[in-house]
């Protein structure tokens, strides 16, 4: 956008939703809003202490096992459904059901099954992420130039190599577009699953903080969380617009 | 070359293949020889199954009935005896065109260093020198065939399959493309099988041309150039057989073209 022929960066809008934030607060509207810039001074605050960091780790180790299973499951699983038939008239159904079930109504059965702790977790975040990345990953197969998968053919490939060196690639810009999104899930699934299956890491702080009405802590928190799942979110697109030159270009 | 000797050896027999999509028939009972060392057309019009043709010679896709034989042995898939060059290119988006290049060497399992130095070889020979490390995306629709091609020699298959290579490349290409491909049959001890849509095409680089009829598709009839055929290039498309022929094949084919 342009202001007075000045190109703004991008977001610069929450420099003015900021200041908006910070008269609020300081007007003491609500106890709900306290003042932007105080948030940040109990951000730096809490950000060196032991329950912070700790709790960040709790999240941060059960957002990793989490994603790192719904990517290695979900990616091989939805190039199989692009590929074979069978598998997808088996799986389709039960992938677009999860994908728009509330899974939230789910944790409760998986706390029955998989007890209360980071097992539970790991499998409420990998539950919310893989959804999409199978139906990306099967999407990206089954635009799939067939010619190419003809000429490795042709050039003697085995099974193993045109999964590798033909099917990941080709459907690389998709699949990371699926694991983008399925990130972003996963944030929430983490959260769902430390407030609802056992009370660590951020979900013990935002139970901590709202239960005491300790709304700068909380909004601290809350920030710190968005952020981080901001910056992920941005790498992943920044290194999927990397491999999607070829995406429009797939014919050649 | 004697006349006995072109028949006698054969590098790529067809016997009786039948082809069927469900009920549409698209090869019926078809027998075609092609001679070791030379370069033979399928040529007629769309959906008279030349490529299905092709495909089934590649191996790619199977016969309903019938035998193909590459070198007395028969096809059952692919095989490091033939070399296919796609209409599309077929070119790895995500790969420099050495990797395309050395890509059937790849996937045969030759080491690195071995496969990228016969790619720079044949890179080389389909003139695409200091074009190793560019990308598809950055050729010309020309250029990415020559590629096709180079992907193609450099497994050194006694066969090759081109599949109307030349119809995405633009005139003044695709007239430099045929005249490199006569060079190429001349210099390369190689079979070749051309798959092409166009009349003056395939009279102009076939050492014979088997005219594929549709509905049902079958060899109508096979021609062989033979007074021009060891002329110079550029006077080919002036001589008098040439012409003949052409004229012959266009009053053949006329009648399937709505």
């Amino acid at each position: 956008m342009k202001l007075f022929g000045y190109e703004l960066p991008q977001m610069s809008s929450l420099i003015l939703w900021g200041l908006l934030w910070e008269i609020v607060g300081r007007l003491e509207v609500t106890f709900f809003i306290p003042a932007l810039s105080d948030i940040f001074v109990t951000l730096l605050e809490i950000s060196t202490t032991k329950v912070f960091l700790t709790a960040l780790s709790e999240t941060g180790y059960a957002f990793l096992l989490g994603t790192v299973s719904a990517i290695v499951i979900g990616i091989p699983l939805g190039i199989l459904m692009g590929k074979n038939r069978l598998v997808d008239e088996l799986l389709l159904p039960w992938v677009n059901i999860f994908l728009s079930a509330p899974l939230t109504a789910l944790v409760p059965v998986l706390m029955v099954l998989f007890g209360f702790g980071l097992q539970a977790i790991v499998i409420t975040t990998a539950l919310f992420a893989i959804w999409i990345i199978v139906l990306n990953a099967r999407a990206g197969v089954m635009q799939i130039n067939r010619s190419l998968v003809e000429m490795a053919h042709s050039f003697g490939a085995t099974p193993k190599d045109a999964f590798f060196k033909i099917y990941f690639w080709a459907a690389l810009p998709e699949i990371l577009g699926g694991v983008r999104i399925g990130f972003i899930r996963a944030v929430k699934g983490v959260i769902i699953g430390q407030l609802l299956i056992s009370i660590v890491g951020f979900g013990a702080l935002f139970e901590l903080y709202s239960s005491n009405f300790l709304m700068k802590h909380f909004w601290a928190v809350l920030i710190v969380l968005f952020s981080l799942a901001f910056i992920l979110a941005e790498i992943l697109a920044y290194l999927e617009k990397r491999v999607s030159y070829y995406a429009s270009r797939r014919a050649a | 070359m004697s006349e006995t000797k072109q028949i006698s050896e054969n590098a790529v027999e067809v016997r009786n293949v039948f082809k069927n999509y469900g009920d549409v028939e698209a090869l019926r009972d078809l027998t075609l020889q092609f001679p070791k060392g030379q370069l033979t057309s399928l040529l007629g019009p769309s959906g008279c199954g030349k490529t299905t043709l092709l495909k089934i010679i590649a191996g790619l896709i199977p016969a309903t009935s019938g035998e193909v034989l590459v070198n007395g042995k028969p096809v059952t898939g692919p095989g490091p005896d033939r070399a296919f060059v796609f209409q599309d290119f077929a070119l790895l988006p995500w790969a420099t065109v050495l990797r395309n290049v050395a890509f059937g060497l790849e996937l045969r399992g030759v080491p690195k260093p071995q496969r990228e130095e016969i790619a720079v070889k044949y890179i080389k020979d389909v003139g695409l020198s200091g074009f190793e490390q560019s990308y598809p995306h950055e050729l010309s629709g020309g250029m990415r065939q020559r590629v096709g091609l180079a992907r193609a020699l450099s497994v050194d298959a006694q066969v090759l399959l081109m599949d109307e290579p030349f119809s995405a490349v633009d005139e003044q290409t695709r007239r430099k493309f045929q005249e490199d491909l006569l060079s190429l049959v001349q210099n390369e001890n190689k079979t070749f099988l051309f798959v092409t849509h166009s009349i003056e095409e395939a009279v102009y680089v076939s050492d014979q041309i088997a005219i594929l009829l549709p509905r049902p598709s079958r060899v109508s009839e096979i021609i062989r150039p033979t007074g021009f055929r060891n002329k110079d290039k550029d006077s080919i498309r002036r001589d008098a057989e040439y012409l003949d022929i052409v004229d012959k094949i266009w009053a053949s084919l006329r009648t399937y073209v709505e």
